[in-house]
Order: C-alpha cells, then structure tokens, then sequence
C-alpha cells in the first residue's frame, strides 16, 4: 500500500534557508542546496520549498537556487510563497518543480486554481490553508496568517478541490509552534471534507506526535514539519523507523 | 547518449538532472535525426493521453518511435509515455497508443475500492513478477518508487511488476527492448536512479 509520507519545508529568504539549522557533518548549514541534498538522500519522502522573499531581486535569486536544487535530488519537490498568476506556475515548473502550492493567491483568485489544473494537471495544484478557530469556528487567513478572510475553512477547502486542487497542506495556526502536537481535530475534519492527499502541518514536536497523527486520523497522508528536523531533534531516519515499528506504512 | 524526446508535453528537467547525475549524456530533443542517432530513448509524458499522442504524431515522431522500437533499440515510457505504448486509452475518449505492447488505458477508479483516493499519489511498493526484468537488476522486491496516475495499464501480458492499491495495479512493462514505469524513476530517490542505470545497461 502507499506509505505515509514526511516531508521537510525550507523557508527560503535571499537564498538562505530562514529557520536556524543545526547538523552535525554539513558544511553550509543554510545553504538551501546543501540542506536539501542532505534531505533527500536521508529520508525525506518529499520537500517543500516556500520562498518568503519579499523583492523583485529576492525572486530572481529564489529561482536560481530552485534550479540548483532541483537538479540535485531526485524525490518530488513542491514549491509555495508568491505564486499569484499563471506565469508564476511556469517560473517554477520550469525550474523543475513537480507541484506548485496555492495560498493567499487562490484566496485572491480562486480561478487561479480552476486554470492551473486544467494547464497543468490537479496534481500539480496544492492548496495551503492556514486557519485558526475563532468563536469555536474554522477560519481561513491570509498573508501568513495574519489576515482573518472570514471564510468557514472547511468549505473554502472543499471548493478548491472542487476547483481541481489536487492535494490539501493544512497548518493548524493554533498548533503552530507549540509543539504540542498535530491539530487532530481540525485535520479530522479536513479529511472529512475532501477526497485527495492531506498534509498535516502545524504542531510537531517529538517523534510521537506523528506516530499519533497516523494512528488518529488513517486518512491523513503526509506530516509536514520544519524546525524539528532543521535543528536536528527529530531525525527523519529515527522518526520514519519508529513509524515502522508502529506498524504504520513508510518507505525506509 | 539518452535522448529525452521533447514533444511539448511535461517538464524534462528532472530526467535529464537524473541521467547527469548518473554521468550518461543525455538529450531532450524533438528532432528526428537526433533521435534516430541516439542509443537509447526516453518517452517521458504528463497530461492528458489524447493530447500527448496528438502532439506525438503532429510532429511525426510516433513513426520514428515506432521505427526505432522495430530496428531493437532499448526505448523506456516514463508515465504518460509508459501508456503510450500501449494499443489505446480510454482516457476522455477512445485514442490510439502506439501499439509497441499489447494492452489498454483505463480509470484506476474502475478496479480500486471506493474510498481510496484518485489519483494514486505517493511511494508504493514494487512486486516485481517472475523473474525480476533487467531494468530492475538492482532493485529488490518491495522497493518503493513515485507514483502519481489515474489511470493505469490492464489488458496487457507484459506485465514486469505491479504494485498494490487496493487491487494489484501495473507498475512497469516490457517486452524486448521496449519497456514501461507507470512510475517516475527520476523522482524515486536511489531506486529510480538504480532504474535509470539498469537501462543504460540493457
């Protein structure tokens, strides 16, 4: 059967990989090429690169080292922050990503979704929610999540994968950063909804928490994380033999 | 040399990454000449199967495939390029493959069991049949490999592994010197590599 997935994301910022990094037996610490090597040929299932660049200059560099990095591993590679058009879709395919994930863009332009899969491919077309509970509701935000859209997330979810959104990125923002856990409760009620990979993200802090993450919720496909494994507490080879240990199915 | 055949169908940056990375040269080219001087070929492939076969024949380059199969040249189908291969897919439509191995393309969503998710995403597992085809000399049963499809090979008797999602699907097929991944070797990690180099052996 197909085998859950975890998947590393690199913030990259002026070609530098933002979050602090910590191992042991790599040179460059935050070059984003050195890293990724590093994460693909030590268990990562997938990367996720997210470009956090602000300026004209900053994305011409992000795209240079997209290359770079593409050319040197060979496990699926989704790339995020900034895609807004069309064009943007092709700046990175061509650069040799394989997915390209939607946030603030498709909340902007929900067509944006509806044109990408039908040019590319639903498999190409990732849609990033970020939401947070407000008065006991889900909520989508916006801009890194600083903006309250309004929107009840489970039907903005929906509609994206109606619109032809191939896999769904769920970061819990009230999860994120305690490092307390995945948000089982909401993540539940996303794969309620949809009917295409969830990647859970928001809240990792031990090894456990995936190993509950899987157990809880069968149908979540993939656990997304950054801090834990850049700071080298959580090892992807420990977390994905302790998964196998727990009779969940990952590739080793 | 690998020539990667460019038909204006998917990104062949990462196969031709992967070829380099194994120090074969390789091409990514749509002339005809090319390909016919080439050692091997690739029919890479992402889309739609109507589309892709379309833009094949318009350029004339499924005749040239089809020469070049006939006179024993090893060609691998990656995806998409694996199904074209085939007699024909039911893809949106009835449309003709290019008839190299016997069989058809049809919705996974006719054989797997309701509720697993379409499109087939994800590492799975390889079974391979028999005894194991020489593309996978360094593969061992129960590797996993990247699989992203939604439909798949039946119908065929050429069948060199397969892989489970609720039904046994086909994974890869060969016959001769033509073979098959529904699969993405180039983005399989250390096993599709092994894949990549099993073939620049054959």
């Amino acid at each position: 059967m197909i085998t859950k997935r975890i998947i590393p994301c690199l913030d990259v910022k002026n070609g530098r990989v933002v979050k602090g990094v910590n191992f042991r037996g790599l040179g460059d610490v935050s070059s984003p090429i050195e890293l990724a090597k590093y994460y693909s040929e030590n268990g990562a299932d997938e990367l996720v690169f997210y470009d956090i660049t602000a300026s004209a200059e900053g994305r011409q560099l992000f795209t240079d080292i997209l290359c770079e990095v593409a050319r040197n591993i060979f496990i699926p590679l989704t790339v995020g922050g900034g895609i807004n058009t069309l064009e943007d879709f092709d700046r990175v395919l061509k650069c040799g990503a394989d997915k390209v994930s939607v946030n603030s863009g498709a909340i902007r332009n929900p067509s944006l979704i509806d044109e990408a899969a039908k040019r590319y491919g639903n498999q190409c077309v990732v849609i990033s929610a970020d939401v947070k509970r407000v008065d006991g509701k889900f909520q989508v935000f916006a801009k890194g999540g600083r903006e309250n859209t309004g929107m009840d997330a489970i039907e903005w979810i929906r509609s994206c994968v109606e619109r032809g959104a191939g896999e769904v990125v769920l970061n819990s923002i009230d999860t994120d950063g305690v490092r307390a856990g995945f948000d089982l409760e909401m993540l539940g009620a996303v794969c309620d909804a949809v009917n295409v990979p969830v990647i859970a993200s928001g809240g990792a802090g031990c090894i456990e928490d995936f190993v509950t993450l899987f157990k809880k919720l069968p149908k979540v496909d993939a656990g997304l994380a950054a801090s834990i494994f850049h700071f080298g507490e959580v090892r992807i080879n420990d977390l994905k033999r302790e998964l196998f240990d727990s009779g969940i199915q990952v590739r080793l | 040399m690998v020539c990667i055949v460019d038909y204006g169908v998917g990104n062949l940056f990462s196969l031709k990454s992967s070829f380099e990375f194994l120090g074969v040269s390789a091409k990514v080219t749509g002339d005809a000449d090319e390909i016919r001087s080439a050692d091997r070929i690739i029919l890479p492939g992402v889309g739609a199967f109507g589309d892709a076969s379309r833009k094949l024949c318009d350029l004339g380059l499924d005749k040239v495939i089809i020469e070049q199969a006939k006179k024993g040249k090893p060609i691998m189908g990656i995806c998409l390029g694996m199904q074209l291969l085939l007699d024909r897919s039911y893809e949106y439509g009835e449309h003709e493959g290019l008839g190299l191995i016997g069989g058809e393309i049809r919705p996974i969503g006719e054989v797997i069991p309701k509720g697993l998710k379409i499109p087939h995403i994800g590492w799975n597992a390889l079974e391979l049949c028999g005894e194991p085809h020489p593309i996978f000399k360094y593969v061992n049963n129960g590797d996993h490999v990247y699989f992203v499809h939604s439909y798949h090979a039946t119908l065929c008797k050429d069948v060199v592994a397969t892989t489970e999602y609720g039904t046994s699907l086909t994974a890869a097929i060969a016959r001769g010197n033509v073979c098959g991944c529904q699969f993405h070797p180039e983005k399989s990690g250390e096993v599709g590599l092994s894949i990549l180099k099993a073939f620049c052996e054959m």
